[in-house]
């Protein structure tokens, strides 16, 4: 039972992520005052996997920068906007103690890697195909809600390579 | 004064020569001395196997060593995940790997915690122990990690993030760099394991 358990956990990785691309369910894009947000997503979590990671492109078409200054979801006890970023060897995280200023006619993506929305404290996982609705909050603009569908990770170092050279 | 300068001028030589050596041989020499230390040294942790982790662990077979944490966002579930591709990939010849995921959090790692984070890829054995052996662990694989607080009383880790190969006598063979490249990686482990 628990390897067929196992195996089961095994296919979340390496099941067919070749046709993701096709059937990848896109976020919702939403405006709120001068911002767009699009392309959000939220990793899947490991099993017992604690935190997760958030990602969105905001988009600012307005004549004055903003500030994401909030984040939270009911899924999550504490939501925090983090950096994270390798150097050399090692990987290091911070928090947005000021939050993150999207500049006035620019756009920041956050993505995996380097920005990111931290679910902690989880109270549940996060599912693969399933979705997972996050409130979003900026000083000028305020509150906007986004439903971030939940992918699982690419695996194998850049994507996989059960497909030969695809 | 000449008879001086051609006292320092030889002596001048002599100290750049000695330097010219350091750099070129010794130092290289006595890095590669320390390479093959890594993973010895004095500390006893607890696998989530029941077995106990001391340097004599990496004895016997080839092994994986990875340090990391649950509460990690990124790093350590693609590197789990990854893992989980190298033994699909390598089939039967990963069956003599072991590999060790080492946390570097033992204050909220607990046994229980890690077996269920590391339990999915099979083979896996999380390790943890008291915080001033995971220190000495941590000096004896030459893992860096530190401490960040977060608001709402949180924390995260700042860590190294490579796979350290260990041959069956317990020698450090070569690191798999985070998100190195699946052909390196699977070449990596085939040396290792052939
Ligand atoms: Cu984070």
């Amino acid at each position: 039972m628990k390897n067929l358990m196992k195996f089961a956990a095994l296919l979340m990785f390496l099941g067919a992520p070749a046709m993701a691309d096709d059937k990848m369910s896109m976020m919702q894009e939403v405006t709120v005052g001068p911002l767009t947000l699009s392309d959000g997503f939220a990793h899947a979590t490991l099993p017992n996997q604690p935190v997760a990671g958030g990602f969105v492109t905001i988009t600012n078409t307005g004549e004055a920068a903003d500030t994401l200054i909030a984040v939270q979801s009911d899924l999550a006890g504490v939501m925090q906007i983090h950096e994270m970023a390798m150097q050399d060897d090692t990987m290091v995280m911070r928090e947005l103690d000021g939050g993150l200023i999207v500049p006035a006619g620019e756009t920041v993506t956050l993505e995996p890697g380097g920005l990111h929305l931290m679910f902690m404290q989880l109270n549940g996982p996060l599912i693969d195909g399933e979705d997972v609705t996050v409130t979003v909050t900026f000083q000028d603009a305020g509150d906007v809600e986004l439903t971030l569908p939940v992918r699982k990770k690419m695996h194998g170092g850049h994507g996989m390579s059960h497909d030969g050279d695809s | 004064m000449p008879g001086l300068l051609r006292i320092i001028i030889p002596a001048g030589a002599l100290v750049a020569s000695a330097v010219l050596v350091w750099l070129a041989w010794l130092q290289p020499y006595l890095a590669e001395q320390d390479v093959l230390k890594l993973g010895h040294g004095d500390y006893s942790l607890i696998g989530t196997d029941g077995q106990p982790f001391t340097a004599a662990r990496l004895q016997g077979a080839p092994s994986a060593v990875f340090f990391g944490f649950t509460h990690c966002p990124e790093v350590c579930p693609t590197t789990l995940g990854d893992i989980a591709v190298w033994q699909d990939e390598l089939g039967d010849a990963a069956s003599d790997l072991r590999v060790f995921f080492v946390t570097v959090d033992p204050e909220r790692d607990t046994t229980e915690m890690l077996g269920d984070y590391v339990g999915w890829v099979p083979g896996v054995v999380g390790v943890t122990g008291d915080a001033a052996e995971i220190r000495a662990a941590e000096k004896a694989f030459r893992i860096y990690s530190r401490k960040i607080p977060l608001s709402d009383g949180e924390y995260t880790m700042d860590h190294s993030a490579l796979v350290l190969l260990f041959d069956d006598n317990g020698r450090f063979v070569e690191p798999i760099g985070y998100q190195e490249d699946l052909d390196r990686a699977l070449a990596k482990l085939r040396r290792l394991l052939s």
